[in-house]
């Protein structure tokens, strides 16, 4: 016992000169920055983030600052102008359209981040488990997953605003009961191909508990299609937020997201007063294109052999 | 004139890692009527040689050099140029029946193309020539089989397909990749049969690419060895088997088990004893739904049909049978994975049958399992090291991590690894080396029995020796007893001690190995034995073989365990054939002689 001790202890002495293995992961990496077009795009998400996140220290005004002094005379003095400091003009209202687009920005991102992370988590585990166990458990699960879906969400999403009063959380857990459906069906199509693999019965040869074969060896081998869903599922859920403010639901004055912005850039655009709809819209594009791009990127990098 | 005429021909692929050079320059020519034999192991590019000459190779391959057929050119032709010669005088078989023909056309339909490509025929005349040509590949009811479609059909009913409809136009050369690599022996016994027979009435010259000396012995008249994509030896047949003048020949010659002579290694001393493993009268039933009333009804398909064997202490148990016997699901059932749907199964002593996952989950310490396909069995997410760690950390929690790593460590040498993979992806080894991965994760928490399902059946020969050497030296070391599965009844020779046979999910045949195979019983035993084929020319051509007429039959049809005792089948169609003691240790199932079983098929399939 003693002789064994001291081994071990030499053996943890020993330099360890392993070698770095290559993940898929980090395959996976490398081929992706090896795409001009999502690393850009990537970047500019980036961008965009800290624009969100910062963009508002640079703003010579608060966003909900009503300049009455513009009122009436919105169409020259507010024209976007960097000596004036309303850098995207002003608002029918006279408020800074910089400091608003800043908040729609962060808005409509936390929409879509927040939305795909409950998709991934509720829906990842969920399918998992369902394609997993199998049998009733399974029927039971996707049945109700079923039931969930055939509901039709866009109105009963509305008329929850109307009922319990339109808020961002409301909204939030509005996109969130929808967001995971779709996700938990993936989820479970690929777990029931995974858990006849090998290495799923090995690990239920050795013993070990159905939950840790889920997480262990299930899961992130579902993570690559999950993380391409979810990144085309993002935008998604930004255009369904952006419908829902256009049609004054959703995010409240003095709040805003980019689909109010648009909605109400649009409204002004019979005067002549384009640069309210412009800047707005502007963002919003960038956004969707940029998610599209990055979505694409990470398809072809987890599976290269679909391409 | 040499028919195919092929000089300096390189084959590269652009990956994303740089170029890779897969053939280097080769020369081969084959003369009419010539069967050559191109061996080597997976990656040396045999059959990229091939790709390149039918202007097959993927997208990111380029081909220099000349192949000349008949005197002209091959390589980078157009597709029009290349077409009026694919098919028509060269045509190609691949290794895999199952999907090398389109899955919603009819088998007529499907050689029907072939023949609108090349010849203008009417569509009577097109149909004689279909029907004669499977007739000629004996497949029996043909007028029938032209109209299925091909999941209708065996893999070996597939392959004859196949080789139809490469045949149809009457090429002057054959390419054959692998083309009975997928089959069960007998089957590939048939099929090399077939190729033999049409080379010699047909006068066709047949590229035969292999990994299996066996095969090249029974079939080819030179023979080519590859490596790296370069060739390393080229010569007749009987040269390069008897007298091979380069070492790499040399070690696969050596290295490919050989069932007439084992290789022999120490073996283990069994301690007879102590029984650990008692099965008795194990039944695994599926219920397999057919067509039939409104919504279908179910039949149970008996996978495992009242086996019943037990197993010492450091022994050696070899289970052999062609696909479909119920080998793998046999394993699957001793470790509770499928439950048996009756019978018993003792371990230690102690009932498992019917455990629940947690009652079951300390016997599984000692109870592993090592698969087939080494890269299917590991996590691709996760490095090597984490799965050998979770045997470990599931029945050994308490380790730290660092007594964990020296343990992992420690393993990885022991089973050939080096010690600096620790923190590789199973991705980034050769398939030996996954191999390893598996049996040091079965063998960390030193196991009392490791059942290997075709462990070794995935690599290549020089790897299958070595990794076969390793379990004998573990099994050594640890004195653990080993279930061997496999369909290659060659290895299995080399590492058991006793084999039992299996046919549709029944024992045939049990005996210590060295009678199985000197003193065959039962006649299923017997054609099994006589249709591997042997690494060498001399005794290959001489050897008798004995075939059994028609095609391995299906576990839903009720007669089909009584096909090795046709008397009984009018009297008492259920009737299981019982096992009886012919010498010590040596049980075989009731059978009929070879004579009536022949006559008794013939009648069935002539009627």
């Amino acid at each position: 016992m003693v002789l064994n001790r001291n081994a071990v202890l030499e053996l943890q002495d020993a330099p360890m000169t392993a070698v770095k293995g290559r993940s898929l992961w980090a395959d996976a990496r490398a081929r992706f920055f090896r795409n001009k077009a999502a690393t850009l795009s990537l970047v500019v998400l980036v961008l965009l983030g800290v624009f969100s996140i910062f963009g508002g220290l640079i703003a010579q005004y608060e966003r909900d600052y009503v300049d009455f002094t513009l009122i009436g005379s919105n169409a020259y003095l507010g024209v976007p102008s960097i000596e004036t400091g309303h850098y995207f003009g002003t608002d029918s209202s006279g408020r800074d359209l910089y400091a608003r687009v800043v908040q729609g920005t962060a808005i409509s991102l936390m929409v879509g981040i927040i939305g795909a992370v409950v998709a991934v988590v509720v829906g990842t585990l969920y399918g998992a488990t369902a394609g997993y166990f199998g049998g009733r458990l399974d029927n039971i699960m996707m049945r109700t997953v079923d039931v969930l879906m055939s509901i039709p969400f866009m109105f009963v999403l509305i008329l929850m605003l109307v009922i319990f009063g339109r808020s961002i959380f409301m909204l939030f857990v509005g996109i969130g009961l929808i967001s995971w459906l779709d996700m938990a069906r993936i989820a479970r199509g690929q777990t029931l191909s995974l858990k006849n693999k090998e290495f799923v019965e090995v690990a239920i040869a050795t013993g070990v508990h159905p939950l840790k074969i889920i997480l262990r060896h299930i899961v992130p081998n579902l993570l690559g299609i999950v993380v391409v869903y979810a990144t085309l599922l993002i935008p998604s859920l930004i255009i369904f937020e952006s419908f829902i403010s256009f049609l004054g639901l959703g995010v409240q004055e003095p709040n805003t997201s980019l689909g109010a912005l648009i909605s109400e850039g649009a409204e002004q655009m019979q005067y002549g007063l384009t640069w309210q709809l412009y800047f707005p819209i502007a963002f919003f594009i960038i956004t969707i294109f940029a998610f599209f791009f990055v979505g694409d990127g990470l398809r072809d990098a987890l599976d290269p052999k679909d391409r | 004139m040499a028919l195919l005429d092929v000089k300096n021909l390189s084959v590269t692929f652009d990956t994303p890692d740089g170029q890779v050079e897969a053939v280097k320059g080769i020369n081969l020519s084959i003369a009419p009527g010539e069967c050559l034999g191109i061996v080597g192991e997976s990656g040396s590019g045999k059959s990229q040689t091939m790709m390149a000459i039918m202007g097959l190779l993927a997208r990111n391959g380029r081909a220099s050099g000349s192949a000349m057929f008949n005197g002209r050119e091959m390589l980078n032709v157009s597709v029009s140029e290349a077409n009026q010669i694919r098919g028509a005088d060269v045509a190609m078989i691949f290794q895999d029946p199952l999907t090398s023909l389109t899955p919603h056309l009819t088998v007529g339909q499907q050689m029907r193309e072939v023949l609108d490509a090349h010849k203008s025929m009417s569509s009577s005349a097109a149909r004689a020539l279909c029907l004669d040509w499977l007739e000629r590949v004996r497949i029996p009811e043909a007028k029938h089989r032209i109209d299925q479609y091909p999941h209708q059909l065996s893999g070996g009913m597939r392959q004859r397909v196949m080789i139809a409809m490469a045949m149809l136009c009457s090429p002057k050369l054959l390419i054959a990749d692998e083309p009975t690599t997928a089959l069960d022996v007998t089957v590939q016994a048939e099929i090399l049969d077939l190729m033999a027979n049409l080379q010699k009435e047909e006068n066709t010259a047949i590229a035969l690419i292999t990994h299996d000396m066996g095969v090249v012995a029974r079939m080819c008249d030179r023979v080519s060895v590859m490596r790296y994509g370069e060739y390393v030896e080229e010569g007749p047949i009987d040269d390069l088997f008897h007298n091979p003048k380069h070492d790499y020949t040399r070690m696969l010659l050596d290295a490919m088990p050989r069932i007439d002579q084992p290789h022999e290694t120490a073996q283990v001393p069994v301690q007879h004893d102590e029984t650990i493993l008692n099965v008795k009268d194990m039944n695994v039933r599926f219920d397999i739904r057919v067509s039939g009333g409104l919504f279908g009804k179910t039949v149970p398909l008996r996978a495992v049909d009242g086996i019943s064997f037990d197993l010492a202490r450091g022994e050696t148990l070899g289970i052999v049978g062609e696909s479909g016997c119920g080998k793998s699901t046999l394993a699957r059932a001793v470790l509770q994975l499928v439950p048996p749907t009756t019978g018993s199964v003792l371990w230690m002593g102690r009932e498992t049958a019917g455990l629940d996952r947690q009652a079951m989950k300390p016997l599984r310490k000692d109870l592993q399992i090592v698969f087939q396909d080494p890269l299917a069995s590991l996590n691709p997410r996760m490095t090597i090291a984490a799965s050998i760690a979770e045997p470990l950390k599931t029945f050994q929690p308490e380790l730290s991590s660092n007594e964990r790593m020296s343990k992992i460590a420690e393993m990885m040498e022991r089973v050939g690894l080096d010690r600096n993979m620790i923190n590789r992806y199973p991705h980034e080894l050769s398939g030996g080396q996954n191999q390893r991965v598996g049996i040091a994760r079965a063998m960390i928490n030193r196991p009392e029995l490791v059942i290997c399902d075709e462990a070794v059946s995935a690599l290549d020969v020089s790897i299958q020796a070595q990794i076969v050497a390793l379990l004998k030296e573990l099994q050594a070391d640890m004195g653990l007893s080993l279930m061997f599965i496999s369909h290659d009844l060659s290895v299995v020779r080399d590492i058991s001690h006793r084999i039992m046979v299996l046919y549709l999910g029944r024992v045939v045949e049990i005996a210590d190995r060295d009678t199985i195979y000197k003193n065959p019983v039962h006649p299923y035993t017997k054609s099994l034995i006589s249709a591997v084929p042997i690494p060498d020319p001399r005794i290959e051509r001489t050897r008798p073989r004995i075939q059994l007429p028609g095609e391995l039959p299906s576990p839903l049809d009720p007669g089909a365990g009584l096909r090795f005792l046709p008397s009984k089948r009018a009297s008492d169609p259920s009737y299981r054939p019982q096992l009886t003691e012919v010498a010590p240790g040596h049980w075989v199932a009731e059978h009929d002689t070879l004579e009536e079983i022949m006559d008794a098929e013939e009648r069935r399939l002539a009627g």
